[in-house]
């Protein structure tokens, strides 16, 4: 009796399980879809702020940046994709100093650790989340970080390291 | 029957009578048969193709969106060229032939497939005058023919040379041996309601009561049991150990390619909609509309849905409950297949059939209760 009895309790709970199980499903059927559909949602799509895919420079209205060509991002990069060319200038008070003139970026060998953005004692670059970064040819994936004919900002020099320290 | 002579405006009897009239009046008998069979022989396959295509679209969307997915969407209008592209792309592709397989078998094996799932379809009645086969022992000889698809996928496991095709191949006998005695007992449970193994006289005589009203308690119980075993006998949903891709990879046909394969994968899902649509025909009433007896106005409403419409309809309900049964529930180990054939549904199905044989002898199904036609 007590085998025959649980027979039928097997039955009675093996249905009304699947039919939970069914219940369950049908309700996800009329689920909102999630899928995106990506060229399409181009403008109503949310990319995460720490998404890393192109290092910028950020230059203000007067066409200046915060480089100051010390090299540390040079140094710091594990592939050698940054390459920071420096002249000496002589200043209108005869000093001689050294300025950044063309700052490189090989994004096809770069890995995004953001080791440079961490180390640079500027914070004159960062990583912006613009994604849609292929071209046809790999050597466009070389890019010139530093506007033609900018400078340094002379008057935030003494802000931003603090700033970057306090980080 | 003479009360049923309603308009029927979008049925095809009056076309296939005027091509048969047409013919008979310029050829000798011969000549008309053979035009005729041939002309039945490519509708059928072309039919076979077209529903496959729009299974497999179906099934693809279905899917998506039991998943909270979109589906194909890219190919054509809401992805509506997703199927012919990918059957396109399958006639496209390389058949490989498997070194040390046998490779007679290895090539006939999915002949077997398709044959026996093509030869289930032809026998399905479509619609009014949409029959090709109508033996008077129609249950009987789609439960025999569609049984031969076995020695298919037999064949398959065996010549591949593969031990996962093998064990796919022996998983799956087990599975369809199995089940396929508890689908012949379903079905027979309605024979014995119906009195008739003919698929038009059965049809007919669920004119205003639908075998599974008719039989009520005991109709249900057959077509719960019957959906069970026809889902497990294509090997789909929860049932689809023979080609559980953790363990066998592809299961029976993991080393066929090209069209070969897409034998397969035709076959099966010509398999879902033959499994889907005799239980159309046999437990919901098949082409019939539904009719309530003495709503004479209602009735003449539903007729003006033409036949094939309210077929494939009511076989559509039924794919659309395997396909939701396949996304609910997780796979069956083998033991707990063969116990829920063995322990479950044989003794159940049998029961089955006496209490219906009991209903129909003491006059309890609804249309003796009831007095309907």
């Amino acid at each position: 009796m007590n085998s025959l009895s649980k027979y039928f309790l097997g039955i009675y709970t093996g249905v009304k399980s699947l039919l939970v199980g069914m219940s369950v499903t049908w309700k996800e059927l009329w689920t909102k879809k999630v899928t995106q559909q990506y060229p399409e949602n181009r403008k109503t799509l949310v990319v995460s702020d720490r998404f890393r895919c192109e290092l910028t420079m950020p230059h203000d209205e007067n066409n200046e940046h915060a480089c100051t060509a010390c090299g540390i991002c040079q140094m710091n990069c594990p592939n050698g994709t940054i390459d920071v060319q420096s002249k000496m200038i002589e200043t209108e008070d005869g000093k001689k100093k050294k300025i950044l003139d063309v700052y490189t970026w090989d994004q096809g060998m770069c890995t995004f650790c953001n080791l440079c953005v961490i180390t640079c004692p500027s914070s004159a670059i960062k990583f912006e989340n613009n994604f849609e970064n292929s071209v046809f040819n790999r050597r466009k994936l070389i890019h010139r970080l530093n506007n033609e004919g900018s400078k340094l900002r002379e008057k935030k020099k003494e802000v931003k390291p603090a700033e970057s320290k306090a980080e | 029957m003479m009360l049923l002579n309603y308009s029927q405006p979008l049925e095809l009897t009056k076309l296939i009578k005027w091509f048969d009239n047409l013919l008979r009046a310029s050829l000798p008998e011969f000549w008309t048969l053979l035009i005729e069979f041939v002309v039945v022989a490519l509708a059928l396959l072309a039919v076979y193709v077209v529903v496959a295509l729009l299974l497999i679209y179906a099934e693809r969307k279905i899917t998506a969106f039991f998943q909270a997915r979109i589906g194909p969407n890219r190919a054509g209008k809401w992805g509506l060229l997703q199927s012919p592209a990918d059957m396109i792309k399958i006639l496209l592709k390389e058949i490989i032939k498997i070194s040390r397989s046998d490779r007679f078998l290895f090539f006939a094996a999915p002949f077997f497939m398709i044959v026996a799932s093509f030869a289930t379809f032809a026998a399905i009645p479509f619609g009014q005058s949409l029959h090709a086969i109508d033996f008077n022992i129609g249950v009987l000889y789609v439960i025999a023919i569609s049984s031969l698809g076995i020695i298919g996928v037999f064949l398959a496991g065996w010549s591949s040379n593969n031990k996962y095709s093998m064990i796919g191949a022996m998983r799956s006998g087990a599975q369809f041996v199995s089940y396929e005695l508890s689908a012949g007992f379903a079905l027979m449970t309605i024979v014995v309601l119906s009195g008739t193994m003919q698929f038009s006289e059965m049809i007919e005589g669920q004119r205003y009561c639908w075998n599974i009203f008719n039989g009520h308690i005991s109709s249900l119980i057959a077509f719960v049991i019957y959906l069970i075993s026809g889902h497990a006998e294509t090997n789909r949903g929860p049932f689809d150990l023979p080609e559980a891709e953790s363990e066998l990879t592809a299961g029976y046909h993991t080393e066929y390619s090209g069209i070969m394969f897409g034998y397969y994968y035709l076959a099966e899902y010509l398999n879902m909609f033959v499994i889907a649509s005799i239980a159309t025909t046999v437990f919901l009433g098949g082409y019939l509309p539904f009719e309530i007896q003495g709503w004479d106005g209602f009735n003449q409403i539903m007729n003006y849905i033409p036949s094939y419409v309210w077929f494939f309809g009511k076989t559509f309900v039924l794919i659309f409950l395997s396909l939701w049964v396949r996304w609910s529930f997780p796979r069956l180990r083998i033991d707990q297949l063969l116990n829920l054939e063995w322990k479950y549904l044989l003794p159940i199905n049998l029961l089955n059939i006496v209490l219906m044989v009991l209903l129909v002898l003491t006059g309890l199904t609804l249309k003796d209760l009831f007095g309907i036609l």
